[in-house]
């Protein structure tokens, strides 16, 4: 029995990326904006774990990736307070915070029901602004905006 | 990409101007057969007979030939074909496209697809650009200026495109607005923040006879069926207005009341022989505007 460390036992990777402080209920969207799915690297994941600030939160850990800046503001979308590290080494060799991302393509579903990239296979197009402090998605065909408690994610099949 | 128009922010205030100025030179001179080697397409995914009668009155008046169809239902597009497809095909056909669709963003999908000028004729609940155009010209063709004028919109403020993006059009005009409507009906807030942020005056109002005095424009529309989800919410508030002949005593001389038709209840017929009625100008007034649109895309005028 642990006496309530705060220690994680997710094992340590030496070289690649670690998602720290995902809300544990985004844990699935979050392995489906970066396509983890088909990733043949190393991954470990964690979830409900307990968080002094999330009350549960999730952990991702993936081995020898590295991932591009506008890859991994992607998350920021459903999971904005997430804590990026780089490993080498064993080492935290740099943080990142997540950034929203000035426009958006793929991933996100228009909630708009008459919106024409529901209906015909189309790329869906947004940009993001912010209203008094949420994030909207404002949709490049249909002109709407998506809020983002209303985003569903596009996962293939 | 050729340059489209699908909403009233692809124009310029300068271009607005500019395709009025047009839409002017056409309503003096009609026959102007510029475009006789051309050809035309109004594809027609949804019906709405008013609005292709005037786009392809505007397009045989200028001389193009149209081709096209006026419903979905027997076309290729019923037999599943992607939107994809109907227009790559047309666009090899025509030298312009002019599309109404029930689905909303279909026609800036339309417009990224083709490799000819797509105009919007009303993409569902969207944008119907033309139709800014023409109340833009016919708001100038009364006033004889755009700017400064108060303008009272009433009825319909939540769901009707067409007064969101007239709005959005006369915000570079320097207007005060009225917007007279049923509780249910209210103008959205995002359209009322985009105001507070360009500093333009409005104010709101239920009553349509204490709100007749003061506005240089009366810009009428229909409660539309069609665009509510709940037929309960409907009943409620169709017949919520009715302007008659005799509530208009104490209106501006230069008052004029648009409507961009059909109307119901909200415009009794006795209004029809007032000096104040401007409803069937108006859409005459469309054919010149769409006049204008179609052969600045195409880059004659
Ligand atoms: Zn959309």
């Amino acid at each position: 029995m642990e006496k309530g460390g705060k220690e994680l036992k997710v094992s340590a990777i030496k070289n690649g990326t670690v998602l720290d402080h995902i809300p544990a209920n985004q844990l699935f969207k979050v392995i489906s904006i970066l396509g983890l799915k088909d990733c043949a690297n190393q991954i470990t994941f964690g979830t409900n774990l307990d968080s002094k600030l999330l009350g549960k939160k999730a952990i991702i850990k993936v081995a020898d990736m590295f991932f591009e800046e506008t890859e991994i503001n992607k998350v920021a979308l459903v999971a904005p307070d997430t804590k990026i590290n780089i490993i080498k080494d064993f080492e935290v060799v740099e943080k990142k915070v997540l950034r929203v991302p000035d426009e958006i393509t793929g991933i996100v579903k228009c909630a708009n029901p008459k919106c024409v990239t529901n209906h015909e296979p189309i790329t869906t197009k947004f940009s993001t602004e912010y209203e008094n402090g949420v994030l909207k998605l404002h949709c490049h065909y249909c002109e709407k905006n998506t809020g983002s408690d209303n985003l569903k994610i596009i996962t293939e099949n | 990409m050729p340059k489209s128009l699908i909403s009233i922010h692809d124009f310029t205030k300068e271009e607005m101007l500019h395709v009025l100025d047009v839409a002017q030179e056409f309503e003096k001179n009609k026959v102007q057969p510029i475009l006789r080697d051309k050809v035309i397409a109004t594809l027609f995914f949804e019906p709405s007979t008013r609005t292709r009668l005037s786009f392809e009155t505007a397009s045989n008046r200028l001389g193009a030939r149209v081709i096209g169809f006026s419903d979905a239902g027997n076309t290729s597009v019923s037999k599943g074909e992607t939107l994809k497809d109907t227009i790559k095909m047309v666009s090899n056909y025509v030298d312009l496209i002019i599309m109404r669709h029930p689905l909303e963003g279909a026609a800036r999908y339309a417009s990224e697809v083709a490799s000819v000028p797509v105009i919007n004729a009303g993409d569902g609940a969207n944008q119907h650009p033309s139709q800014t155009m023409l109340d833009l010209f016919t708001i100038r063709q009364t006033q004889g200026r755009l700017t400064d004028l108060s303008i009272n919109m009433v009825g319909d403020l939540k769901y009707g495109r067409t007064v969101h993006s007239l709005l959005q059009a006369m915000s570079h005009f320097n207007p005060n607005f009225t917007f007279t409507a049923p509780d249910e009906l209210k103008m959205p807030q995002e359209y009322k923040d985009f105001l507070d942020a360009k500093g333009i005056p409005y104010h709101e109002t239920r009553d349509l006879e204490g709100s007749l005095n003061d506005c240089d424009i009366l810009y009428m529309t229909r409660v539309q069926q069609e665009r509510f989800t709940d037929p309960m919410e409907y009943e409620k508030v169709k017949n919520t207005y009715n302007l008659t002949a005799s509530m208009l005593g104490g209106a501006r001389e230069n008052m004029k009341i648009l409507h961009p038709l059909p109307r119901i209840t909200e415009i009794a017929q006795d209004v029809d022989d007032t000096k104040h009625a401007y409803y069937f100008k108006q859409a005459e007034n469309g054919v010149y505007a769409r006049m204008a649109i179609i052969s600045y895309l195409l880059g004659y005028k």
